[in-house]
């Protein structure tokens, strides 16, 4: 399956006559009149065979009086993503939800909601995600401005020339930065979201078999729990030990990343990249360099591609490796396997510090190539760890593949669909474990994946074990794609032109996606011309795919939750961006 | 079944632990806070124990390491001349500008002079992404190496000035010999395409 035809997607396709094109300079896609949106959506679902909506977002386009939404459509087939667009009115933004069509709409919803103000109709459980509930305001838009408000982008002058050094403690004292809707007491205030979060879970009373009254309880995994890999909570209605229902809550680590990246300048937000998923930080600094270089129209010198893939690869390696790991921990073998896969992990930690001068927040890439070359001495490193690689992957895939433990425990358990997956919107191994193969290096290719020879690895039983072992087969893949990149790697320039501080990015917008470890990591830019970017979006993969929590939890035990959370692999930096 | 996962499991672990000793033994005295024990540790040869044991036992950094920025300042016959041309450059381009320049005024005429009065880091807020030495045009500002700086308190000792920040040349040129190499070249030869434009 691996060797499919990628489709073109827009090329020569029409579609209905209420779709017209977009014909902005530096725009692309279609515009569909809000009130028809969902019918195109569903055109586009049943007669066009667009079964992902990968990305759903919206942009103000303040001081007009428009919101866009900005839809992304794929087919599960490969090709091109399909950008679609609703104008809405700032004063009543609504439109219909997408939730009934693509159930993987869900929760990147309620994030327009929550930060954008867009009100969706129909959507089920239309609740902020991100903030909380009585958070004054929608933050992503453009009005909207935060407690100790400096100025609308940067370099802020406040800061230079003139500008003495001002604490930042001072300037944003603790306990002193959150602002309250009107008539807001938080000393008074009792929240009502969680009582609003519990109701809305399905609720089962039933008479037990033995006559006694039997009722289900809510149980609050989280947020400060070592199996949610972060501050994340899930709310589970439990029915003994078995699920009933289950809702991610999330946003403990808002911080609201969108809003500083349309603050800082294009080159200013590379390394605020590094830390959204900040295990993979350089699979996040490709995918927003992609995105700035398609407005810029620059492509990076040959042996710069190399480096990227060499680095994309390396990142993979150490996401799956620490992925893996930390899912055996929460299997119950605490901390063993997680430091054997440490170790590796520790030898690419080390090469990306040569390279790069840090070890996580590499902050590498730049518009139009990378920093700097990968000198004699990091290339020796790079081949004495390609060296050891499969030898260790070897032990590793003996010690636990095989142990029954790790089987009986994950085998058959959290279940989840190809058609739920794709449904869901879900991507990466999460989406390759339940039979598709589906990955962006060879269904929608970029950079200079074409040329290499590697698998799209595929499994099919859809649970924990799948998604394990496709981590471990993925690794191999990785190890044969850098094997030939360092083969073939030519010698030449890593940048194209000269670097520059303050890039000036031509009007437009683009989409610029890597397929991460983690899955399909996208951002969505608009520029203005200026020097900051006037919309700043980043698809997470993580995010999205937590809609297929509740789904793959049901039915099962409450243990096995924590279990089924570990098999997806959240970075809470990413997922609350 | 009947437990024989668990035995196994342990003696991988047991095997593990075993080989710590046996590489140990095998490579004697040099294996502890000796520069080749610390090296064999950081080899892909390694297969005992990985950790070493800071702070007696350091591993070496890598040229491009790159934490807090400091100043870079010549010593030209007992004066300290900082390269710093307070342009304002860094400060611009840093992303959570924590970077403050304050530029010097001749008490004279009143007119600007191209040295910092005052240069301030909060270190707190310094993401150290290296954005200001990438791009800084008189290789003024350069990433440190010395990443022990805790302090008691980092209210008084948290926002470095100009006499925290400054340090000479010949300290670039030790913790980043490639780089200082290859920039001395371009300046020299900046220098004598100069010299030469000057003559003719």
């Amino acid at each position: 399956m691996s060797d499919q035809p990628t489709a073109a997607v827009t090329a020569g396709e029409t579609f209905l006559e209420w779709f017209t094109a977009d014909e902005r300079p530096g725009y692309a896609g279609y515009i569909v009149p809000a009130e028809r949106m969902h019918e195109a959506a569903e055109y586009l679902k049943t007669r066009k065979h667009f079964d992902m909506l990968t990305s759903v977002t919206a942009a103000d386009y303040f001081p007009e009086d428009r919101i866009e939404m900005i839809y992304h459509f794929r087919r599960s087939t490969g090709g091109e993503p399909l950008r679609v667009k609703s104008f809405l009115s700032r004063e009543n933004s609504q439109i219909d939800s997408l939730v009934d069509l693509y159930p993987g709409a869900e929760l990147q919803e309620r994030e327009v909601w929550d930060l954008m103000g867009v009100r969706f109709t129909n959507h089920p459980d239309l609740r902020r995600i991100l903030t909380w509930e009585g958070f004054a305001g929608h933050p992503l838009r453009k009005d909207w401005k935060e407690p100790f408000y400096e100025e609308e982008v940067k370099p802020f002058k406040s800061r230079w020339p003139e500008g003495k050094f001002v604490r930042a403690e001072e300037k944003n004292p603790l306990g002193d930065n959150t602002r309250f809707p009107a008539g807001f007491d938080p000393d008074t205030w009792v929240p009502d979201n969680d009582d609003i979060l519990y109701k809305s879970m399905t609720h089962v009373a039933k008479a037990g078999e033995d006559g006694f009254d039997s009722d289900t309880i809510i149980v609050n995994l989280g947020p400060q729990h070592p199996s949610t890999h972060g501050v994340f909570r899930m709310v589970a209605r439990l029915d003994g030990e078995t699920v009933v229902d289950l809702k991610p809550v999330m946003g403990y680590l808002h911080r609201n990343h969108e809003k500083i990246g349309e603050r800082n300048t294009f080159l200013g937000n590379m390394p605020f990249t590094d830390r959204l998923d900040y295990i993979c930080a350089m699979s996040n600094n490709f995918a927003y360099a992609l995105a700035v270089e398609k407005l810029l129209n620059v492509a990076p010198p040959e042996r710069a591609e190399y480096i990227r893939v060499i680095m994309a690869e390396l990142t993979r390696i150490v996401n799956h490796l620490v992925a893996n790991g930390f899912l055996l921990n929460d299997l119950g073998a605490f901390f063993t396997p997680v430091l054997y896969s440490l170790e590796e992990r520790e030898f690419i930690l080390d090469f990306f510090e040569a390279v790069s001068g840090s070890r996580m927040m590499c902050n590498y890439f730049r518009f139009g190539g990378v920093v700097r070359d990968i000198d004699e001495n990091a290339m020796k490193m790079l081949k004495a760890i390609l060296e050891r690689l499969p030898r260790k992957m070897d032990e590793l895939e003996k010690y636990l593949t095989g142990s029954e433990i790790v089987r009986v425990r994950a085998e058959g358990v959290g279940v989840l669909t190809p058609e739920a997956a794709i449904a869901n919107s879900a991507s990466g191994p999460l989406l390759r474990a339940t039979g598709v193969p589906y990955d962006l290096r060879r269904a929608d290719p970029y950079s200079i994946y074409d040329r290499f020879d590697f698998d799209i690895c595929v499994r099919y039983h859809g649970d924990i074990y799948d998604r394990f072992m496709l981590r471990l087969d993925e690794i191999r893949q990785s190890i044969r794609i850098l094997k030939q990149a360092v083969k073939d790697i030519p010698a030449g320039p890593v940048i194209t032109g000269k670097p520059q501080y303050q890039v000036r990015v031509p009007a437009g917008e683009s989409y610029g996606r890597v397929e991460g470890p983690k899955g399909e990591l996208g951002f969505y830019l608009v520029s203005t011309g200026k020097t900051n970017p006037a919309r700043y979006h980043v698809r997470a993969p993580t995010f999205i795919n937590l809609t297929s929590l509740a789904g793959m939890s049901r039915g099962n035990k409450v243990a096995d939750v924590v279990t089924i959370l570990g098999s997806i692999d959240i970075v809470l930096g990413e997922v609350d961006r | 079944m009947y437990g024989l996962g668990i035995l196994k499991g342990l003696s991988i672990t047991l095997k593990h632990f075993i080989q710590t000793f046996l590489d140990d033994l095998k490579r004697g005295k040099s294996r502890k806070k000796t520069p080749q024990g610390i090296a064999y540790k950081q080899s892909t040869e390694l297969t005992g124990l990985f950790t070493v044991e800071y702070p007696e036992e350091k591993l070496p950094v890598p040229e491009e390491f790159r934490y807090i920025p400091f100043l870079v300042y010549e010593e030209e016959g007992g004066e300290k001349k900082l390269r710093c041309t307070s342009c304002g450059i860094c400060s611009k381009v840093c992303p959570p500008q924590c970077i403050y320049i304050v530029r010097s005024t001749d008490p004279e005429t009143g007119k600007p002079v191209p040295t910092p009065a005052e240069f301030c880091i909060d270190v707190d807020i310094c993401m150290n992404c290296g954005l200001c030495a990438e791009y800084c045009p008189f290789d003024a500002i350069k990433m440190d190496h010395d990443y022990e700086i805790a302090s008691f308190d980092r209210m008084k000792h948290n926002a470095f000035d100009i006499s925290r920040l400054a340090k000479p040349v010949s300290y670039y040129a030790s913790i980043r010999p490639g780089n200082y190499k290859i920039e001395e070249e371009i300046r020299a030869a900046k220098a004598a395409a100069k010299q030469g434009a000057a003559s003719t």
